[in-house]
């Protein structure tokens, strides 16, 4: 008996030496870290518990019956994050270099089904040189097979992705159906097509790390979330999103204790919005300063950063922010900001988290380019995504809310539940100026006369009253009792019931 | 007794006068600008009075529209401040026109303070040691060099209406009178309209320090000791105390009795200064006279129990000062310091903005916060740069020195730049701490910038307990969380905290804290989200500001910030194959402060710059901003066309 036990142990040291100590230096010099050291450093510290450890491939091509390595690849199983039950595979660059084989893949797509059966959040780390060749169609339809899963999970359990290597060709697309994604600079890249066949095809001379590295898809591309100097820093922070979701689209968001009064009062709020209607000021001040603790987790800082959208807690419980930003291109709607926005206000509906919209909008973003790559579909991306959503919205006007723009974030005619406006809220279908040209257009060479109207304009409507008038604004709070306003107010909409008409599903402007 | 009394200022000043003038039961009425409508000192006051644009030229400095506020609203009286129209004779006199009482001397004794050479030939007729120099009309660049040679090099060019450290040049050479002196004149013609130009011997060494006199309308002047104001920066003050480490009682006497006999002689009423300059053999020689209210009277206050501007009050009253010279006690020692809303970091480049954070120490005992701004202000680019001052006393030097260490510690500024640091730092120089300073002091000591106080090994065992009492509270709380799987985990106990290259091993148990081996008597509350927490080590205090930074936390006390890693064990030891990014060295790079349009550019490639030259104007919210080259190099490209509208750190030109 004790033999059979040493044996046990035996095998389990050697999968957990996945490719050898060569490989494992290999990655180690590359300021990567294994599959299992980073399950370590993600998961509470002894929680880790692994399945399909003996998993081997089936290929008999190529001479590949001759290697086999224990576990394929893949590190898969379950642990937890701060005690809550989390699901997760990390791909094993040492092994097979980290590549998706049938069974590699039968391994992801086991720990996918257990979580979906529990509802728990998925988190995937992905560090792999793509499909394995040698078994042709059959790692073809490994992915596949993942990525209907993805899509089943989605907006069922939290699916969380951690680039930390390589992962191109088809392999981007299951990350690209998960929730958020993390990437680690000058480490990882995602791209469909690499440098090379870039290079054949177009004739562009490009790096990875340009093409498809972190810093690319958090600021220009918007495909990767958040970008990291390191594994360790992706991992943590990895926790830290964690600490914000639900585990899955059923069970309310998590709460935490939290020091921080519900009813605290920040007077400096009431200085916020600047004299001068056109000077910028930083709506992350307003946000730090609603948010418990001032903990905001923010996604995508580093795209559109004229919309900012993040995580923060009021009273311990998660609420998901989305607020202009006056300080990048005014705060205006574009393509960017509406598809981001879109996306995370729709991730917030899925799993019941309510949505606080801070809104300083001065309309969407004029240009030919914005119009030829369709920024009526994508602006109608968020307006659908607010439209649609159920959850708890409360909503507060600090300042400009123009035109189409007005409507789309959040505003009492998409079923808002608070519509809140700051006392140097504007609610107007455009700024004075530009309505004063239009209604008195004749007397556009009379600038006295344009002076005069524009005055007439703004003391009509550079306020919130007018709006608070036709019940379109439910209260003109002070700025400095913002917190107070929300926190009250997400405790009353706790038990909001509402529901969307049967459908099979929507046809959101895609 | 005055009934009602407008103060022709703004920001600390006018919040320390209407402070007092309350504490009186007379009436105040502040004025304001444009940009100081939401500013604390108009909430102070009782009534407020708008008197134009932001820019002072248009509001502060416009002696009518102050003298219509004061009949707008019935003033009687009105305090100056310091700065604006407190050393104007004009002033004085307009008001006088309108019998509204001037809460400062008399106009004929703010004419005779008021230039250079007059108040020179004023002192050295009053028996008041003047440093050997040329008074009267200099001819040519030849004369010049003829009255250097005699009093003997180094000597001081002055333009004879300059002030605060413009129009002033050192020369050591006749070679140096040359090059220097046309530029002197013209400097004094274009930044004060007046050409005249006076040369004076060169104290080496110099300490300043100045002479605190109050008379009243009945002849008695008094004077109530001295201030040391030796800190300074480019003739900037920066740091002042009461009384001087280098005065001792024979050598108080002797200047308090000449600055007493320079204000008899201009019949001087109401708290005045008489600056002198100060040799390492402890001669002491006139520099000037100023007719008001100091920055740094506070320290004066704290000393001798006066309050000066109740003084003054009294005296524009016509009381009688209800005590004599032998009445005027030292107690203690007092220390201020100036925190200013400029960069140490880089360059001390002015700094400004929203004060998205502000919460000053608690006023405890042996503290004092002279301020006028509150969190949610602004610091304008419109007037002086000071957030506020932080005045400390005690029975001893030492230990209102260690207050301020402690006080700044607690001082919390978010939003603009600010020197805290730097402040710290010169709490903590031995040079300072002995009181062996002169007015080079910071030349001297940071000739190359300053880039934070250095951190010791025992404050940095100190951060590391510190940092993993914190990280265990986190880690803590967020065990707190619902929905968990099985009973409630504990936080790590074991973490390791990284500060550049050295780690540290902390283990933290319910009863102590141990790094490397050895136990810390930390003892400290803290909650999450806390940005400021008291730590006790035994008998010490140490406050530390508390950031959250990826993977660990930043701490900042005693004169710089650390950031700190820190990660449980069992992470930590994975942390070695982590690969340090080295972040960009931008240091090459012009960038763009703000997000702007370029309307200017004023080099080109290849270039040669000298430090300090303006090298780009960047317009933001129709203001102009000049960017101006850290360092001499030479421009090696440039990115961006004049014309083009830029973001927040788009990179403007690279130098070589």
């Amino acid at each position: 008996m004790q033999e059979i036990l040493e044996q046990v142990e035996q095998k389990r040291a050697a999968a957990r030496l996945g490719g050898g100590q060569k490989r494992i230096d290999a990655q180690h010099a590359k300021g990567k870290l294994t599959a299992r050291e980073r399950i370590e450093v993600l998961l509470d510290p002894g929680s880790f518990e692994e399945i399909d450890m003996y998993v081997e491939h089936n290929c008999v091509d190529f001479g590949m019956e001759e290697t086999k390595v224990p576990g394929d690849g893949v590190v898969t199983g379950s642990g937890t994050i701060n005690g809550r039950l989390v699901f997760l595979f990390s791909q094993d660059f040492t092994v097979f270099g980290g590549s998706l084989s049938e069974r590699h893949a039968e391994k992801i797509c086991k720990v996918m089904d257990n979580a979906m059966k529990v509802g728990a959040p998925v988190i995937g780390i992905n560090d792999s040189g793509g499909a394995r060749i040698q078994e042709g169609v059959a790692s073809l339809g490994g992915y596949a097979e993942v990525f209907q899963r993805n899509v089943l999970a989605s907006g069922v359990v939290p699916q969380i992705s951690l680039i930390m290597g390589p992962c191109a060709g088809g392999a981007v697309y299951s990350p690209a159906m998960t929730d958020f994604i993390l990437m680690v600079k000058d480490s990882s890249y995602m791209f469909v097509t690499g440098p090379d066949v870039v290079k054949t095809v177009t004739n562009e001379v490009v790096t990875q790390e340009e093409l498809g590295g972190a810093v690319t898809h958090t600021t220009k591309s918007g495909v990767a979330d958040i970008a990291f100097d390191n594994d360790i820093d992706a991992l943590l922070a990895a926790r830290d999103l964690v600490d914000f979701l639900p585990l899955n689209n059923q069970k309310e968001v998590p709460e935490r204790p939290t020091a921080d009064a519900w009813d605290r009062i920040e007077d400096s709020l009431d200085t916020l919005v600047p004299d001068n209607a056109n000077a910028p000021y930083d709506m992350h001040e307003l946000i730090r300063k609603t948010v418990d603790e001032s903990d905001f987790f923010e996604v995508q800082p580093d795209h559109a950063g004229n919309i900012i959208c993040g995580f923060g807690r009021v009273e311990g419980r998660t609420v998901g922010i989305v607020a202009n930003q006056p300080m990048v291109l005014a705060g205006c709607l574009d393509i960017g900001a509406s598809k981001k926005a879109g996306r995370f206000v729709r991730f917030c509906d899925a799993f019941e988290i309510p949505i606080v919209t801070f809104v300083d909008v001065p309309g969407f973003l004029p240009g030919v380019s914005q119009e030829h790559n369709g920024i009526i579909k994508h602006g109608a991306k968020l307006l659908f995504a607010y439209a649609e959503a159920t959850v708890p919205k409360i909503t507060v006007i600090t300042r400009k809310a123009y035109g189409g723009a007005y409507d789309v974030m959040a505003s009492k005619h998409l079923r808002g539940d608070l519509n809140y406006a700051w006392p140097t809220a504007e609610i107007a279908v455009m700024g004075a100026k530009g309505a004063v040209e239009i209604i008195f257009r004749k007397d556009i060479g009379d600038a006295d006369k344009i002076a005069e109207k524009t005055k007439e304009y703004e003391d009509r409507f550079a306020n919130p009253f007018v709006a608070a008038s036709k019940g379109f604004i439910d209260e003109v709070i002070m700025p400095h009792s913002t917190r107070r306003r929300i926190a009250l107010g997400l405790r009353k909409l706790r038990n909001k019931q509402l529901d969307n008409p049967w459908k099979k599903h929507d046809n959101i402007p895609l | 007794m005055l009934k009602k009394i407008l103060i022709a200022n703004r920001g600390e000043i006018a919040c320390r006068v209407i402070r007092t003038a309350k504490k009186m039961g007379i009436a105040t009425v502040a004025v304001y600008s444009d940009a100081d409508a939401r500013s604390p000192h108009v909430e102070m006051a009782d009534e407020a009075v708008h008197i134009g644009p932001a820019a002072a030229s248009e509001s502060y400095l416009v002696a009518d529209k102050i003298i219509a506020a004061c009949k707008e609203t019935g003033a009687d009286a009105v305090h100056p401040g310091y700065g604006f129209l407190s050393e104007r004779e004009s002033f004085a006199k307009q008001l006088a026109d309108e019998n509204i009482t001037f809460i400062g001397p008399p106009p004929n004794a703010i004419a005779a303070m008021g230039d250079k050479i007059e108040s020179k030939k004023l002192a050295e007729k009053a028996g008041v040691s003047v440093v050997p120099g040329h008074i009267g009309e200099i001819d040519d660049t030849d004369h010049a060099v003829k009255i250097a040679t005699e009093i003997g090099y180094p000597v001081m060019m002055k333009a004879s209406a300059g002030g605060g450290g413009k129009g002033m040049r050192l020369a050591y050479s006749e070679k140096d009178v040359r090059e220097g002196f046309e530029a002197t004149k013209r400097e004094g013609l274009s930044s004060f309209g007046d050409d005249r130009v006076f040369i004076e011997k060169f104290i080496e060494q110099p300490r300043h320090i100045e002479i605190q006199v109050l008379g009243d309308k009945h002849g008695n002047i008094v004077y109530l000791n001295e201030r040391e104001c030796s800190i300074q920066r480019r003739h900037q003050k920066v740091v002042e105390e009461a009384p001087s480490p280098f005065v001792d009682t024979k050598m108080r006497k002797a200047m308090g009795e000449q600055a007493v006999a320079l204000a008899a002689a201009v019949d001087y009423q109401s708290a005045g200064t008489v600056e002198l300059i100060v040799g390492a053999d402890k001669s002491f020689y006139f520099l000037e006279m100023n007719t008001r209210l100091q920055v740094e009277h506070p320290v004066t206050e704290q000393i001798t129990g006066l309050d000066l501007v109740e003084q003054m009050i009294r005296v524009a009253a016509g009381e009688e000062l209800d005590f004599t010279q032998d009445d005027v006690q030292i107690n203690g020692w007092s220390i201020e310091n100036r925190v200013y809303a400029e960069d140490p970091y880089r360059g001390f480049l002015p700094s400004t903005g929203r004060l998205v954070r502000y919460r000053p120490p608690a006023i405890t005992k042996g503290i004092r916060v002279d301020d006028g701004v509150a969190e949610g202000g602004e610091v304008s680019i419109h007037y002086d740069p000071m957030i506020a001052k932080l005045i400390t006393y005690a029975d001893t030097r030492e230990e209102a020195i260690d207050l301020q260490i402690a006080a700044l510690d607690q001082f919390e500024i978010d939003g603009p730049g600010h020197n805290i640091d730097f402040l710290s730092a010169i709490m903590q120089h031995p040079k300072f701490r002995s009181g062996d300073i002169s007015t080079a002091f910071i030349a001297e000591e940071y000739p190359d910038g300053f880039g934070g106080a250095t951190l010791s090994d025992e404050l940095l065992t100190r951060f590391a307990a510190i940092a993993a009492f914190i990280a265990t509270a986190h880690a803590d709380r967020n065990l707190r969380i619902d929905n968990q799987l099985g009973d409630r985990l504990r936080p790590p106990s074991e973490w390791r905290v990284k500060s550049g290259d050295t780690m540290l091993e902390v283990s933290i148990s319910e009863d102590a804290v141990v790094v490397n081996g050895e136990e810390a008597p930390l003892s400290m509350a803290y909650t999450p989200g806390d940005a400021l927490a008291l730590a006790e080590f035994g008998e010490d205090e140490l406050a530390v500001r508390i950031e959250q930074i990826r993977s660990g936390f930043r701490l900042t006390a005693h004169g710089a910030s650390h950031d700190l890693q820190v990660l449980p064990a069992h992470i930590a030891r994975h942390a070695v194959h982590m690969i340090e990014k080295e972040p960009p060295d931008l240091s090459k790079y012009l960038l763009c402060p703000m997000p702007g349009l370029l309307v200017k550019l004023h080099v080109g490639e290849g270039d040669k710059v000298e430090a300090g030259q303006p090298l780009a104007i960047v317009e933001a919210m129709k203001m102009e901003n000049i960017l101006r080259a850290e360092k001499a190099g030479t421009v090696q490209s440039v990115s961006v066309a004049e014309g083009e509208s830029l973001a927040v750190d788009a990179i403007i030109l690279e130098m070589e």
